[in-house]
């Protein structure tokens, strides 16, 4: 069925439509092997569902939460099977290349392999780990009740899983993007790119941007307005500083992908000339529109690892965080800067030298504020009392192997030799040594530290340590040899290779490296499968001798989280009220706490958004309006039915709290 | 989120989540702004791309494009109107003012979609060239938020007719507002540098 409107002409859309034999990807055994996998776990999750009798259970306790914390939990629940997701695509392309002339997988399989690699592990791995994170942190270290608008938290995240979803059907049904995360135009357009695979690029990636837009909105207003009494803006922890600037960037630099999204989805459905090559249209533009939105984008997810290791550091060093302000400052210059470095990432496309000078220059003047940071940090371990935890561990390594990716930054942010490193196996191991170290270390750091919170009980500490172990001599070992295959010539993107190139050797040991690095993730699986019974159980709520308010709260977190909204006097509040002794709260002080409900909404809306896409994917126009109208019914139903909340009655709160810390005073 | 009102403070101020929502809703416009600023970058960049289809000179025409200036720019100044008589608590008035709001509203959208039926017409679609592929999606961007504000409109009307004015229904008719003053403020910018800068090239 075809949609006509007499402003868009539907010529052209024919070729876009469905063959149903072309519907579920064929031909490919590892496909089937995976399609068969994945049938027998969805089988096995709906049996136990219903022969434990679940759904309710599954229903009110997650699906309709609005809990920050439940949230962040679902958040980081789909960052690790997203890193599977990811980590076995990486493994596949070392595999491919781990000999010459290898055939294990051929050219259009691999193709889809590195752009769906690289997709999910920034959008879909990494922002929701650090999202999940930020979710069950933030409200407490601010000691908030939750966020500013919780309904429109669990609005986030329901858009990103549909958005996640959508993305990750791509490989079984109509067939993965094929032209790289940066889908650059012409390559992604549909002369070059036909079929569907780039469809679920453009809509999968919108609708989970809506979501981190919203979020970004979300968390910006509650950092701003609902931090507890006492807490001004140079008094918050640095995990929440790091937060605040990661939605300013967020605010402004998403709308650019969302546009540079639209156009795309515009010019592969509707036969439009923004991109293409006739017409009148301009591929680099989309590379600009990319990289404009792009480059914050790594000071989105950065930047709230750089708190994560921030207060591991302190923590684990039993010290105020060294240069505080000077923290501060550097990440708002990072912020600042993020927005005008984005031409380096294609100097190699001729622009004039100026053009190329400028953000030569801007890209260097980034290492400035980074550096600061780095020394910083080496002065807060510095004469403190270091106790090697898992979360430590990884917080500490980040800082050598970060420093590698950084110095290396520079070397290709001159524009002139980034010709020769250009699209090479070094820029390859550059950005993996900025992003594993910066982000995936920081992710695991964080899910270390903030575990017990979550939970309830540890992860393993030995077991964390091997993890740890494997991940630091396999990332290694997997990404120091690319340095040196990059520069003796090989590119990135090719998805097989000639005997005698000299490439060979380090090819092997690289993927040595990967495969320690996949052992790594299993421990960590097996960590924490082990901890759920074993795992030492927390009854304190503060474990770590932590110093930031999320430690005040007793574990499990009550959904109010605080009975008394605490005082923050100083930096590191809850350090400085066990100095000081003080009571957290008084019995007298309780009052009757306001709650929001649990709503369906999101989840609906979710799946109107999942529905409206896979429509639009397939330019099945019907499924996309009746996607549309779910969406638009579930913002009109909120808006009638606003949500009244319920209070917890100050009896219920004194029991939950005598439950969990004894007697309140 | 607590149920305390400051009744010191203007109706559509008084309750604290009211104030969170408003203070929101500006962070979102600013986000709507980066959004329009790269349509507009966009259409920038393309507006010299005509393919050898037809340029501004041979399509843009004063009469139409003032119309729909004149309705949109007074539409925000009853939109104006209306919020003062909520601050006056006068419903009636309010009513009033904010359904002519969404009568011219709907008066700028029936001109701007005559205004595409014609270039159309004259064989100029989205898909004719880069500059109409740009012209169509920045003031179809821009038409979609108008309509979308109108239903929203609608929607907030009858809560007002059902429930009468608190701080609730204030705060959300305090929100339309700004959202119809922005789209207002965007159409600006699309008058005087697409349209007005089409026309003297």
């Amino acid at each position: 069925m075809i949609w006509t409107c007499p402003i868009i002409n539907t010529k052209g859309w024919e070729e876009n439509r469905l063959k149903l034999d072309e519907f579920f990807v064929t031909g490919e055994p590892i496909i089937y092997v995976t399609e068969a996998g994945i049938a027998l776990a969805m089988i096995g999750i709906l049996f136990y569902l219903t022969y434990f009798k679940k759904w309710k259970w599954l229903w009110n306790n997650w699906l309709t939460t609005v809990d920050h914390k439940k949230i962040g939990v679902m958040y980081i629940l789909v960052a690790v099977l997203m890193l599977f997701r990811g980590g076995v695509d990486a493994l596949m392309m070392r595999a491919q290349l781990t000999a010459p002339n290898l055939k294990l997988l051929d050219a259009n399989h691999y193709d889809g392999i590195f752009t769906t690699h690289g997709t999910i592990m920034i959008l879909f791995m990494a922002m929701p780990f650090l999202m999940g994170l930020i979710n069950i942190a933030v409200p407490l270290q601010i000691g908030a009740r939750d966020v500013a608008y919780p309904m429109l938290n669990a609005f986030s995240f329901w858009t990103f899983a549909a958005g996640c979803a959508l993305f990750n059907i791509s490989f079984i049904i109509g067939g993965s993007p094929t032209a790289g995360w940066t889908s650059y135009f012409p390559l992604a357009g549909t002369e070059f790119s036909p079929g569907v695979g780039n469809n679920y690029y453009a809509v999968a990636l919108q609708i989970a941007g809506i979501g981190t837009l919203i979020t970004g909105i979300n968390f910006l207003v509650t950092i701003l307005k609902m931090r507890t009494k006492g807490m001004t803006m140079m008094k918050m922890p640095m995990f929440v500083w790091s937060v605040l600037i990661m939605c300013i960037i967020i605010i402004f630099a998403f709308p650019v992908l969302t546009v540079a999204l639209a156009l795309m989805t515009f010019d592969r459905l509707a036969g439009t000339h923004f991109f293409t090559m006739a017409g009148g249209g301009m591929p680099m533009l989309w590379s600009n529109l990319f990289w404009i939105w792009g480059h914050p984008e790594v000071y989105i997810v950065l930047l709230p690892s750089l708190g994560i290791y921030s207060e591991i550091i302190s923590t684990f060093a039993k010290k105020r965080l060294f240069g505080y302000k000077s923290m501060v400052f550097s990440m708002l210059a990072i912020a600042l800067f993020s927005y005008f470095t984005w031409v380096h990432h294609f100097f190699t496309m001729g622009n004039t030298a100026a053009v190329n000078s400028f953000f030569s220059i801007s890209t260097m003047l980034i290492a400035i504020p980074t550096g600061v940071k780095l020394f910083n940090w080496i002065f807060t371990i510095h004469k403190g009392k270091v106790k090697l935890t898992s979360a430590m561990l990884w917080s500490l390594a980040f800082i050598p192997n970060f420093l590698i990716g950084g110095v290396t930054g520079v070397m290709l942010a001159m524009a002139a030799a980034d010709y020769q490193y250009h699209n090479s196996y070094f820029l390859i191991a550059h950005f993996h040594y900025t992003l594993i170290p910066g982000v995936a270390f920081a992710c695991f750091a964080g899910l270390h530290y903030w575990y017990p919170k979550m939970f309830g009980h540890m992860l393993n500490e030995k077991l964390g340590k091997i993890t740890f172990w494997f991940w630091m001599v396999g990332f290694n070992v997997c990404f120091l040899p690319q340095f040196v295959l990059g520069l003796k010539g090989m590119t990135r993107r090719m998805y097989t290779y000639q005997e005698g190139l000299g490439w060979d050797n380090l090819n092997m040991v690289s993927t040595v490296g990967g495969v320690l690095m996949g052992i790594g993730f299993l421990v960590l699986v097996w960590n924490i499968a082990y901890s759920i019974r074993h795992g030492e159980r927390d009854v304190t709520g503060d474990p770590w001798d932590g110093r930031t308010l999320e430690w005040a709260t007793p574990t499990p977190i009550p959904p109010y989280n605080f009975a008394v909204a605490p005082v923050a006097e100083e930096i590191d509040a809850y350090w400085n009220m066990k100095q000081k002794k003080t009571p957290l709260y008084k019995k007298v002080d309780v009052k009757p706490i306001h709650m929001p409900n649990n709503t369906g909404m999101p989840f609906v809306a979710a799946v109107g958004f999942g529905l409206g896409g896979f429509g639009l994917v397939f330019s099945w126009w019907w499924l996309a309006i009746v996607g549309l109208i779910i969406v638009l019914g579930c913002l009109a139903w909120r808006s009638f039915d606003p949500d009244k909340g319920h209070h917890i009655p100050v009896k219920e709160i004194l029991e939950t709290e005598e439950a969990a810390r004894g007697e309140v005073v | 989120m607590s149920d305390h009102l400051d009744t010191s403070l203007p109706l559509e101020y008084q309750s604290e989540q009211s104030r969170l929502n408003i203070f929101g809703f500006w962070i979102f416009l600013g986000a709507e702004i980066a959004l329009f600023a790269t349509l507009f970058a966009t259409y920038f960049v393309l507006s010299g791309m005509t393919a050898g289809g037809p340029s501004q000179l041979d399509l843009f025409k004063e009469k139409d494009v003032m119309i729909e200036t004149i309705l949109l720019l007074v539409s925000s100044f009853t939109c104006g109107l209306a919020i003062f008589s909520m601050r006056n608590h006068n419903k009636n008035a309010m009513l009033a003012w904010f359904i002519i709001t969404l009568l011219l509203g709907a008066g700028f959208i029936y001109f701007e979609l005559h205004e595409f039926i014609d270039y159309v017409h004259e064989g100029a679609t989205m898909q004719t060239s880069a500059f109409l592929s740009g012209f169509f999606v920045l003031l179809g961007t821009h038409g979609a938020h108008v309509t979308l504000g109108i239903l929203w409109g609608i929607l907030l009307i009858i809560q007002v007719v059902r429930n009468g004015l608190n701080p609730v229904t204030s705060r959300k008719f305090f929100i339309i507002s700004l959202y119809w003053h922005f789209l207002d403020v965007v159409w600006i910018f699309i008058f005087t540098f697409v349209y007005l800068g089409g026309l003297i090239q």
